[in-house]
């Protein structure tokens, strides 16, 4: 009998459904991957099982017992442990303090033999870690790493990793998967939660797949295969190539060159460096990599929100590398951009439809005064034309669907006939119908002339929709190959920081 | 000369021993993660209960705890408000002081002319510590004082002590940085935010109390002229440490005693004549406050900020 | 099984419904707190209602309270815009205050519209500025503004006291200090039996309306408090946009203290504001910064200030009173709040699971 059931569990946020009637089993000696989209309820099932969020059905068994969680200190003392995809610790405080914090007996806890104790966890998972120096000195990896101490010093059995190779770097993330490996061999249970289906068969030894908040598929991953596991994810099976697609032409003129440009974090070290590479108009420039390569400070530098610290950006000749936002219409560098998290950067969630249209144009408009009438046109305009499931413009942003919203956001940006469209990861947590219409959408650009930069997570569906990919490894270009006879496994060792690089 | 330094820094010391016991009570409740604008509300309540014990019973220990219950018990609407209701804290502060302010007069309002008996102020008036209290220069200052000067500073080495040795220190500390973090480590985020508002409150009615009993002594409408205020300018000054707060509080203390001291005169300094009026020197805590914010933001030594999740309500199921 | 959970949205009937609850809450127990005074609640709320509404008098009395609270909460209210916790009116409010006195006792010989043109321009300035300082330290260096907007109030309240003890006193006036009054240049002309400060708060409120609700201007502060990231993405000046929106928080606010000074009390001192300022940011917040609300919210506090003043004459209860009332009121609706976003359920199925047990 599995150690721990889940058991119908339902929940609801508002009026949406996060989890419905999920069934899960975790294992003890077992690595349990949670595969899914974004949005697919992932993250909330385990919340739920961590004690952080109250669940409004069904049941939880813990060796074959029903448990109950008033907070997460009830699930603590069950034995089962998270790790958050954003590690949060307290960062003024030193490691061991983190770790002992809410353990400690007595009014003046003596730090001897916990000190000890922690010196021999940190040994066996050859983390290297002082329990006395401060949080805020250490790298992402040093702060996960404390996170498993600390859940490993509260004497764990269970533990959840919420996507915890999205924060590192592949040389930690494979020191991790060597030591779940350990974890498991001393009988604890993992759950691993991914949307990366390396991972899964990397290191799983049974996967579940979640789509939009239900449990749609479970096998033992020895059983299952890569399309498989796809198909459940996605729905149905992925559109196969399209029929038709132009060589990519070389002798066009490229509209945008990006030559050397390196952007440093705001730790000072080099977030993208020395990258180079050229878009031209009419095709979609794929770009692929592990999440957090640097595909979003590339995005943001061209795109003008971020500077870069060196290199030029040049666009019809013109170095824009540092010219400000408000003035690019007027120079004539029209560059639209879809950003990675819609909700974050490029929206007002608070704001309705017709406000959210006139977000880009409102400095061109003349006078003082906020047109509503004319911010109400566009919104029906881009409404109907994209599709949108709306009836009124004066709805709330955030009260529509993620597939909605991103069309209104696509909508917009390309009523604002860029020159160039940079897209991040347009598809994440939208449905196959969604998907799909986007793909379409940017295709149809594309044939008309419209530079596209793509940057996607799926290697099939980058091999599927553009014309040259390149890839980023930890802030650097590794190659810029033409879609057409590269191979999944080729794109793969390129993102991977293998191959010799260099242009095709 | 000498005499008269002596003196100013026994003035300092007692002047600056309400704002220290306030200053160290905000300190925990900021520690927590609350920011209550409400000090000089509770101190006012407290100003007026102590005084009012104090009067009737004639007994200086039940004069300060009835004070610090006072303001002990108006903390918990606060608390309520913004930790049970999640209610802003800044306007919940202000709507507190609006309150206790007004409560404290009208309770206050036939006793103007009180005084307290001279038995009482015997008993909480300065003492002369014998010997010690003949050092020159600080002799005074330290050794021939009230009671509750000792006491203030044995409460905040205490709050210091609390806050940096014991297990309760810490997990109060991850509450006010990391609210999730501390329900995820099994710590009771609510009761830890209830009980230090209410050490706040508690500790901001006996300062209320320290003024209507031994430095005015008298019951005033206006007895704590903005002390509240400046208690909360302390705790930025004193970088969230209750040690430090010590030398704060009797900084502060002694520009409310030159305040005091140089009404309308003018002091020598180098030979030329400056005229330091008593309102100049009422600006310069709140200068000086901003000064040091600047440089702890400038410095960004994490030691020293505020309290991550100072002033932001925690909801569980929201992060 | 309690638990709480985030509510979708509330109508904005239900919204009104919920408010008038806490409100009728808020004055049942008031009553209580009024009958432990000794006194009959009934005939105090009466009182209160004919001492701030009942005769021309006493209307002109609460207008003369309405207009520097609402002037001041809606300064507060385009900080608060665009996330600037501005908890700095009442220093603003005497800044300002104390540009326009400055002109007022230097020229009290100007015709009187260039006079009142000049004190009302540089209390907008002061007020301003008064301001902009931390708007620019938050931007520049990144420092809590919450904290330096509170201790600049204080600065500024104790340069008004040290300005009417010190250089600004009038000499010709023996005992108490005080600073000259205005010659009748530097005073608001009356109309309608109120001084003319309704005027400007009319023009003011009409003006804040249009700006935040009509404007592009209004528009992209909205994005900025709203989603600062967007803001930044679209290109809009945020730093510009911020320290802008900041002056013209602070000059309203100064702009309340010029005609509190030039229209009410006709000089300056350190009481002028009446700790309005601070009632201000909660007019704002309990108004959620939107202008009509805050209108409401100023005249209920207007209502209550004047209402107790006049308890005081025909009844002998203590003017205290007033703020004890307002401030219960004010709990009330601060905590109605809470049942606005959240509610709590009792969660379905836990009657069994504790019944198994």
């Amino acid at each position: 009998m599995a150690y721990i059931q889940l058991r119908n569990i339902t929940k609801k946020f508002g009026s949406v459904y996060a989890n419905r009637r999920i069934c899960l089993d975790i294992h003890k000696g077992e690595i349990h991957a949670l595969l899914g989209g974004n949005g697919s309820g992932k993250t909330t099932l385990m919340n739920i099982l961590a004690g952080r969020y109250k669940y409004d059905e069904g049941n939880i068994l813990i060796d074959g017992r029903k448990a109950v969680f008033h907070s997460p200190g009830d699930s603590v003392k069950a034995g089962i442990g998270m790790i958050h995809q954003h590690v949060d610790l307290v960062d003024s405080l030193s490691v061991e303090e983190n770790i002992l914090a809410g353990t400690e007996k007595g009014l003046f806890p003596t730090r001897k033999k916990a000190r000890g104790k922690i010196k021999d966890l940190a040994e066996l998972y050859d983390f290297h870690v002082e329990p006395e120096g401060k949080v805020y000195q250490l790298t992402i990896g040093g702060k996960q790493a404390v996170e498993i101490l600390k859940v490993f010093y509260r004497g764990a059995s269970v533990l959840i990793l919420d996507e915890p190779t999205s924060v590192l770097a592949p040389i930690e993330a494979r020191a991790l998967f060597v030591n779940l490996g350990k974890m498991k061999e001393n009988g604890c249970a993992i759950v691993l939660i991914t949307h990366k289906m390396q991972e899964v068969f990397d290191i799983s030894d049974r996967v579940t797949v979640l789509r939009k908040g239900e449990a749609v598929y479970t096998s033992l991953t020895a059983d299952t295969g890569q399309s498989m596991l796809t198909e459940k994810m996605v729905g149905h099976a992925i559109e196969g190539r399209t029929e038709y697609r132009a060589a990519p032409r070389r002798d066009i003129r490229p509209l945008l060159a990006v030559s050397d440009v390196t952007v440093h974090n705001r730790f000072g070290s080099a977030a993208l460096s020395g990258v180079s590479l050229d878009i031209r108009p009419g095709e979609i420039h794929g770009i692929a990599g592990a999440a957090g390569s640097g595909q979003k400070e590339l995005c943001d530098v061209i795109a003008g929100i971020a500077a870069a610290d060196e290199g030029r950006i040049l666009y019809n000749g013109k170095d824009i590398a540092h010219m400000p936002i408000a003035g690019r219409a007027a120079k004539g560098v029209r560059i639209g951009y879809v950003p990675e998290d819609r909700m974050d950067t490029g929206l007002v969630g608070g704001m309705c439809i017709s406000d959210n249209v006139m977000l880009r144009r409102i400095d061109r408009e003349k006078g003082l005064f906020f047109n509503e009438k004319k911010a109400r046109d566009l919104a029906l305009r881009i409404i109907g034309k994209y599709g949108v499931d709306a009836v009124d413009p004066a709805q709330k942003l955030k009260d529509l669907s993620g597939g909605n919203i991103q069309k209104i956001l696509l909508g917009r940006e390309i009523e604002e006939a860029p020159d160039l469209l940079i897209t991040a990861y347009p598809v994440r947590g939208l449905d196959i119908g969604a998907t799909n219409y986007i793909f379409g959408l940017l295709r149809e650009r594309r044939d008309s002339g419209m530079a596209i930069l793509f940057v996607g997570e799926d290697t099939d569906v980058l091999l599927e929709l553009c014309d040259r990919i390149s890839t980023l490894y930890r802030g650097r270009l590794t190659a810029t190959l033409d879609a057409a006879g590269t191979t999944k496994a080729e794109l793969g060792l390129f993102m991977a920081g293998g191959g010799t690089g260099g242009t095709r | 000369m000498i005499q008269d330094i002596a003196l100013f820094l026994q003035t300092a010391i007692i002047m600056g021993t309400p704002l220290l016991l306030a200053t160290v009570g905000e300190i925990l409740t900021e520690k927590a993660g609350h920011i209550n604008l409400g000090v000089e509300g509770m101190m006012m309540i407290g100003a007026v209960t102590g005084f009012l014990v104090g009067f009737a019973t004639n007994d200086p220990l039940l004069a300060a705890l009835a004070a610090g219950m006072s303001g002990f018990l108006s903390s918990q609407i606060f608390a309520f408000l913004t930790v049970s209701l999640k209610a802003n804290q800044l306007v919940a502060g202000f709507v507190l002081t609006i309150f206790l302010t007004g409560l404290a007069n009208l309770i206050g309002s036939n006793y103007g002319n009180a005084t307290l008996s001279s038995e009482f102020t015997q008993k909480i008036g300065a003492v002369a510590v014998p010997g010690l209290s003949r050092i020159p220069l600080i002799g005074p200052a330290l050794f021939h004082q009230s009671i509750i000067v000792y006491l203030g500073i044995f409460i905040a080495v205490s709050a210091w002590v609390y806050l940096n040795k014991t297990r309760f220190g810490l997990s109060l500390k991850v509450v006010g940085e990391n609210p999730s973090f501390a329900d995820d480590a099994g710590i009771p985020v609510a009761v830890y935010q209830y009980v230090h508002i209410g050490i706040g409150g508690f500790l901001s009615g006996m300062a209320g109390a320290c003024l209507t009993l031994v430095i005015v002594p008298r019951w005033q409408e206006t007895v704590t002229a903005g002390m509240g205020w400046i208690a909360i300018a302390l705790v930025i000054f004193a970088t969230w440490n209750p040690s430090r707060a010590i030398f704060g509080a009797y900084l502060f203390g002694a520009l409310k005693g030159l305040a005091f001291k140089f009404q309308g005169t003018s002091i020598e300094i180098g030979g030329a004549s400056l005229s330091l009026p008593s309102q100049i020197l009422d600006l310069f805590p709140y200068i000086i406050t901003i000064a040091v914010l600047i440089a702890i933001t400038l410095g960004k030594r994490r030691e020293n900020q505020p309290p991550r999740w100072l002033g932001k309500a925690y909801f569980r199921e929201e992060r | 099984m309690i638990t709480i959970q985030k509510r979708d949205s509330v109508t904005r009937k239900q919204g009104a419904l919920r408010q008038l609850a806490s409100i009728a809450g808020a004055l049942m127990i008031g009553a209580l707190v009024i009958f432990l005074s000794g006194y009959n609640p009934g005939t105090v709320y009466i009182e209160i209602i004919r001492g701030s509404l009942g005769s021309g008098y006493s209307i002109s009395e609460t207008v003369q309270t309405v207009i520097p609270l609402l002037i001041m909460a809606l300064g507060v209210t385009i900080c608060f815009k665009v996330k600037f916790i501005n908890i700095g009116p009442e220093g603003q409010f005497y800044t300002g205050a104390m540009a326009a006195t400055y002109f007022a006792i230097t020229w009290p010989d100007l015709p009187r519209g260039a006079l009142l043109a000049l004190m009302c321009a540089s209390s907008i300035a002061m007020g301003g500025l008064w301001c902009v300082i931390p708007a620019l330290l938050k931007v520049k260096v990144g420092v809590n503004e919450t904290l330096v907007t509170l201790m600049m109030n204080y600065i500024a309240i104790k340069f008004v006291a040290y300005l009417q003890y010190g250089p600004w006193k009038d000499p010709s006036v023996i005992g108490y200090p005080v600073i000259r009054q205005f010659s009748q240049s530097g005073i608001l002309p009356d109309a309608l039996g109120v001084h003319s400060g309704w005027i400007i708060a009319i023009l003011l409120l009409i003006g804040m309306i249009a700006l935040l609700g009509k404007t592009k201007y209004g528009y992209k502060i909205t994005v900025l408090g709203e989603n600062p990231n967007t803001a930044r993405y679209a290109g809009y000046g945020t730093a510009k946009l911020l320290v802008s929106a900041t002056f013209i928080g602070g000059g309203l606010c100064g702009i309340a203290g010029f005609i509190q000074a030039s229209g009410v009390e006709n000089s300056l001192n350190a009481m002028l504001s009446n700790g309005w300022g601070f009632t201000s940011i909660v007019v704002a917040w309990m108004g959620r910064l939107k202008p009509l609300p805050i209108v409401a919210v100023s005249v209920l506090i207007a209502v209550l200030i004047q209402g107790c003043t006049y308890l005081q004459i025909s009844m002998g209860v203590p003017y205290f009173m007033a703020s004890v009332i307002q401030a219960i009121i004010l709990f009330f609706i601060l905590g109605s709040d809470f049942f606005m976003n959240y509610r709590i359920v009792r969660r379905q199925g836990d009657k069994e699971a504790e019944a198994r047990r």
